[in-house]
């Protein structure tokens, strides 16, 4: 059984088909990549999943359970998990903060609890930061805790990113070009942590991504889509040698 | 636990001013601490909505205007209810609300003024924009001119005057105590935290989990109740209420504190609030005659001028305000460091 599973999946925006009848499945505990070409539908597939848009047809099974169309805020509770293409962490606020927004949803006490400072505060703050702390310590970044989250390096806002996604505690994490902009030591470096973290914490991963050497490192499947349409599906090293995937990269030689 | 026993100290601090000022101070100077006292605790619920959850909503003048008409035929008495309405004769329900009690009266204002503030969050806050500044602005000039038509209710332009003065600085001193340890406690929450977020990354914050519908609700629910504590305050401590004191100026006078303060920043609101009430004050002398030698007429309207230039100044060197979106202590910690 499938952990996750996109069944034809269309997606229109008025008259554009940004994903056409799109169909694949992911099984638990692997790093799954989807590539493609700029405006292929990579991101919208991630915005679908995540509950941001409603696909026109089709559904996606968590865990055999239909999670289409679920809020983006509740879909965090379904285990799914995401970062962002250009990275988005909160500006204003400490490292320590921002991976204590993840943990918000386990941290259980009522408006009234905090104004008051009733005894579940305090024990619950404890339990999270204790967690948050924990979770820096994994990533490296316990040093950076009390520093502005955008004062930081790029190479570490990314983890720093993807560590906040992980306090939500999901089972599915989606990861928006991770190595964007990167140097190659950064990307090493985060191709590690990835290992790390999918199997410390059991996690299924989907990641978008460009540079195909680090897609190649991750990945044990993938699927390519050019124009909103799957082209290829299977391992990174049949893909970075079938036609129609280089064609779709490169452009088409054979009317050249 | 440094915090605790510095917490205390500053409470204690708190506590012996409030309970004190009224020996030390004149009537003059006790009614100017109270002004400011009542500004403070307006500023401060302003910064919640506005600063902290960064919400741009210009609505202050509505809710302290509900608080102050609520706790003011509250506390006036039937007779005096009677005696006052020369337009029309007040309506039975005005006849009927009648408390002895300041705090009850208070309350009361408060909570209408946190129900109308979760009527408006339904429509608003599902759509995202400057819908808010929009509507609050509107809902300020809706209530003015509410007043101002529905005499059987308010009195209409006449105002309400007379509301029994039992007030004093034990009232303002403690309920700004309150203000500013609540709002300190929400921050320091993961509600504040939330609050924060929306602020940031409103995308960012709901793939976090966070119901950002609900935190912006909350944050400006919180804001009106405060907002309605204090228009009640400013009723009792004027004694006189017309709707024309409840007009857009008294929002803008909010957000020029707040702004100065820093957006976010509870303490920068409190120093904000003393430095512009009180520089309002000591620039009286301007608007008299014979004044920096511009001949012996008077020029009134200087002072204004006086201060909008100093104001200019400030933001100039201090971009975010006086604090930031830091707290005082928050500058202590990173010194040690």
């Amino acid at each position: 059984m499938s952990f996750l599973k996109i069944d034809g999946v269309t997606m229109q925006f008025g008259g554009v088909t940004a994903i056409d009848n799109l169909s694949f499945e992911v099984e638990k505990g692997m790093i799954y990549g989807l590539i493609g070409p700029n405006g292929a539908g990579k991101t919208t597939i991630f915005n679908i999943i995540t509950g941001n848009l409603y696909p026109t047809e089709g559904k996606i099974l968590l865990e055999s359970n239909n999670i289409t169309g679920t809020k983006p805020n509740k879909i965090v509770y379904k285990g799914v998990a995401r970062t962002f293409q250009n990275i988005r962490l909160f500006k204003s606020m400490s490292v320590l903060d921002n991976i204590l927004i993840g943990f918000d949803a386990q941290a259980k006490y009522s408006y009234l609890e905090a104004i008051f400072r009733l005894p579940r505060y305090f024990k619950q703050e404890k339990f999270i930061d204790k967690k948050a702390k924990e979770l820096l310590e994994i990533f490296g970044l316990t040093e950076f805790a009390d520093s502005k989250a955008t004062d930081l390096s790029y190479g570490v806002q990314r983890k720093v990113e993807i560590a906040r996604a992980l306090a939500t505690n999901p089972t599915l994490l989606l990861l928006d070009e991770p190595a964007a902009g990167m140097n190659s030591n950064e990307t090493s470096d985060l191709a590690d942590i990835i290992f790390k973290i999918k199997d410390k914490f059991n996690l299924t991963v989907l990641l978008i991504e460009h540079d195909m050497k680090f897609v190649n490192k991750m990945c044990d499947k993938l699927t390519v889509l050019d124009y909103g349409e799957k082209i290829f599906e299977g391992k990174p090293a049949d893909a970075i040698v079938d036609k129609k995937v280089v064609s779709a990269y490169l452009g088409d030689f054979s009317h050249a | 636990m440094g915090s605790l026993v510095r917490n205390s100290i500053f409470i204690a601090v708190a506590v012996a001013f409030i309970y004190f000022a009224g020996d030390v101070f004149g009537s003059y100077k006790m009614f100017l601490i109270n002004t400011i006292g009542i500004y403070a605790i307006l500023a401060l619920s302003y910064n919640l909505i506005n600063g902290v959850t960064g919400q741009f909503s210009l609505e202050p003048n509505g809710f302290v205007a509900i608080g102050a008409y609520f706790t003011a035929i509250l506390l006036l008495s039937t007779e005096s209810k009677i005696d006052m309405y020369a337009l029309v004769d007040p309506s039975p329900i005005v006849l009927s609300m009648h408390t002895g009690s300041l705090a009850i009266a208070l309350l009361v204002g408060g909570v209408a003024a946190t129900i109308i503030a979760l009527l408006l969050s339904l429509p608003v806050f599902r759509v995202r924009g400057d819908y808010l500044a929009i509507v609050t602005l509107g809902f300020g000039f809706i209530i003015r001119i509410f007043a101002i038509n529905n005499p059987e209710f308010t009195n209409g332009a006449m105002g309400l005057n007379d509301i029994s003065s039992s007030i004093n600085f034990y009232w303002v001193g403690g309920i700004l105590l309150i203000t500013f340890i609540v709002m300190l406690n929400i921050i320091y929450s993961k509600y504040g935290r939330a609050m924060k977020s929306v602020r940031d990354d409103e995308d960012a914050a709901t793939a976090m989990g966070i119901n950002t519908f609900k935190i912006k609700t909350l944050a400006f629910m919180t804001s009106a109740f405060f907002e309605g504590i204090g228009g009640g305050l400013l009723a009792v401590l004027i004694t006189t209420i017309t709707p024309d004191q409840f007009s857009f100026l008294l929002t803008f006078q909010l957000l020029i504190i707040v702004v100065l303060g820093g957006l976010g920043s509870m303490s920068g609101t409190l120093i904000a609030t003393i430095l512009v009430m009180v520089g309002m004050e000591a620039l009286r002398f301007l608007d008299e005659p014979n004044i920096l030698g511009l001949g012996n007429e008077a020029h009134p309207g200087l002072r204004m001028v006086i201060f909008s230039v100093i104001l200019i100044v400030v933001m100039l060197f201090a971009r975010r305000g006086l604090l930031g979106d830091r707290e005082l202590l928050d500058f202590f910690k990173k010194s040690k460091k």
